[in-house]
């Protein structure tokens, strides 16, 4: 794409590039300033803000919001019930789904192609077609005791993990099942030759391949079951055992009185995510696109 | 895959046809049929597992929340309790519940809202950020970074900017005081289009990567191309790139469709789904955790939302299948 005409259209050329530049930082700014705008109100105390007003650059700065926000607020609490959900979810969703995959993408039978329908197609609902029945199917399956204190699935950390395992199946699969199929098949027919039995070839044949994607997937449904704000709302009612994303609206207004605790605790739960975004940017973005293109 | 479909019939294990094994005479060129019996039975619980899941967790409750629709029952008295009242649901819903039509505006505002700006704008940031210009990198981060935020701290951090007092618009505008401040998010008549430019906030960068991705994987000669026989740029977007792009053209579609119908969080975290921010999600959620908990009701609300989400899934997924017999 090297200019050979020179002069003038180079000339609008450079012009035009400078514009693109200008609009993209003037753009890039603003994307930003929102959250530069909660981190800057939450090292200002609150009585500093009061006397100088939020919009100033007066006064001291400190990190008593963080402190206050996490005592107060009982954070380590939240992250423990998060954690108890979370990685149980991840697991399990990522083991099933890939079994699933395996089973429709490297065998052929004659259910593949509406079970992979059935299955994104239940992962594009909006969940909240199915949550009054399921509320109900919560309060009535029974639970064995270690995993639930009541005998239910309602209002156990189990309860939270199996709906998200099931509402992440479709797309796990769906993801999955794309990349498998860009696996040789002959791999497949190569292991069978060598008398390795379905699970053999699933196991150290074919998932150890399938690592990239795995990876991508584990980066996007940790942030996706981390940032769920919805299930843990209707399918549990002890508050204190609520995951850190639905606790946050129940902290707010008894602990987070003040927009500079607010904004601590924002950014506190946060942090995980933004982990996310900084470190493993390139896993997140391929899950996210796995899903959509398929190269 | 087409000769699959055809020959589908009843229930068959998954190991009796094609493939690797096939029992019975396969169109196919028959092979080694080396699946034991325990391969077999380990397929099967590969595949059912799964499958039970999703039946009990996702399709069961769907199909119950098409059934409930037509009960009166408030959750009271068990099963046995389920008595079927017809469209009555239906027919309350539409005469005798004031918040559904807002509801349905609501969401529909959200609709087009996404289609016609947030939307297009992460389509036209993914064209500018594809041009590889210096600092792309920067600039693709920024607008990414909400992505990977839950859209209840973005709601949070909307709240600081849009909160009366504390909030940074007022601050800005000099109109903190009782009298003349602006209730973004009380407001009836702003609080919808406050909430969603945060939500366009994530929605942007959302489309952006999804579309750069698609982007990528263009290919350039087709563009040059289109420069040599002397198209402007934006000539060669509309002409050549986008007809190109179909596929993830439809993919961004639907997920902006999805993402409107989906909308609850915002919504919920900033005043529980009321006073002008009703959405159907909100009303389905209100209707099970309020004090009144309407099954029967609440359903009819449910299946309205399916009802109108159903179609662009079996759209893209009809879509997805097509192309993959291609």
């Amino acid at each position: 794409m090297t200019d050979i005409v020179g002069g003038t259209a180079a000339r609008q050329k450079r012009i035009r590039r400078a514009g693109l530049q200008a609009f993209l930082i003037t753009m890039s700014v603003i994307w930003v300033l929102p959250l530069v705008w909660a981190v800057y109100t939450s090292f200002r105390p609150y009585a500093e803000t009061a006397k100088y007003g939020y919009v100033s650059f007066a006064g001291i700065y400190n990190l008593d919001n963080y402190v206050n926000s996490f005592n107060q607020g009982e954070l380590p609490k939240y992250f423990f019930n998060t954690v108890v959900i979370l990685v149980p979810a991840v697991i399990l969703v990522l083991f099933l789904a890939s079994m699933m995959a395996f089973t429709v993408s490297r065998y052929s039978w004659r259910f593949n192609l509406i079970l992979l329908m059935v299955f994104s197609g239940a992962n594009l609902l909006p969940p909240q077609v199915i949550i009054t029945p399921l509320y109900r199917i919560f309060l009535a399956l029974p639970m064995i005791a270690p995993l639930s204190d009541n005998g239910l699935l309602y209002d156990q950390y189990v309860g939270i993990t199996i709906i998200h395992v099931a509402f992440q199946m479709g797309f796990c699969t769906f993801v999955l099942s794309n990349y498998m199929k860009t696996i040789p098949r002959a791999l497949n027919e190569a292991a069978v030759m060598d008398g390795a039995s379905v699970w053999k070839t699933y196991w150290s044949v074919i998932l150890p391949l399938t690592r990239p994607a795995l990876a991508a997937l584990a980066t996007l449904q940790v942030t996706w079951i981390y940032n769920d704000f919805f299930w843990a709302l209707v399918l549990m009612k002890t508050g204190a055992k609520y995951p850190i994303t639905s606790a946050l609206n129940n902290l707010q207004g008894e602990f987070f009185t003040n927009n500079n605790l607010i904004a601590a605790g924002s950014i506190l739960v946060a942090i995980p995510t933004l982990v996310v975004f900084f470190a493993l940017q390139k896993q997140f973005v391929s899950g996210l696109t796995l899903g959509s293109t398929k190269e | 895959m087409t000769d699959r479909v055809a020959r589908s019939g009843n229930a068959t294990p998954p190991a009796s046809a094609g493939g690797v094994a096939s029992s019975r005479p396969a169109p196919r060129k028959k092979r080694y049929s080396l699946l034991s019996r325990r391969d077999k039975v380990t397929l099967w619980l590969m595949a059912g597992i799964p499958t039970l899941i999703v039946g009990v967790f996702i399709l069961l409750p769907t199909a119950a929340s098409i059934v409930l629709s037509f009960t009166s029952w408030n959750g009271i008295g068990g099963f046995g309790a389920i008595k079927f009242i017809g469209l009555k649901n239906y027919t309350d819903l539409v005469n005798v519940y004031q918040p559904f039509f807002p509801a349905l505006t609501h969401n529909l505002i959200w609709l087009v809202f996404f289609l016609l700006i947030a939307t297009p704008l992460g389509m036209f940031f993914a064209v500018l950020l594809d041009k590889n210009i210096r600092g792309t990198r920067v600039y693709q981060s920024a607008l990414y970074m909400p992505v990977v935020l839950s859209l209840a701290i973005v709601g949070f951090i909307w709240q600081l900017i849009y909160a009366p007092e504390q909030g940074l618009i007022n601050n800005l505008l000099g109109r903190t005081d009782q009298g003349n401040q602006i209730s973004w998010l009380g407001d009836p008549s702003l609080n919808l289009w406050a909430i969603l430019v945060a939500a366009s906030w994530r929605q942007v960068g959302y489309v952006m990567v999804l579309y750069l991705a698609g982007l990528k994987s263009f290919d350039p000669g087709l563009r040059e191309a289109a420069s040599i026989d002397g198209a402007s740029e934006v000539q060669t977007f509309f002409r050549v790139v986008f007809p190109v792009m179909r596929p993830i053209n439809i993919v961004i579609l639907v997920i902006t469709v999805i993402e409107s119908l989906r909308a609850f969080d915002l919504a919920f975290i900033t005043n529980k789904g009321l006073n002008g921010l009703e959405l159907l999600s909100t009303l389905v959620t209100n209707n099970i955790i309020g004090e009144t908990s309407r099954i029967g009701f609440g359903s009819a609300i449910a299946v309205v939302l399916l009802v109108i989400s159903v179609g662009p899934i079996i759209f893209y997924l009809f879509r997805a299948l097509r192309e993959e017999n291609e």
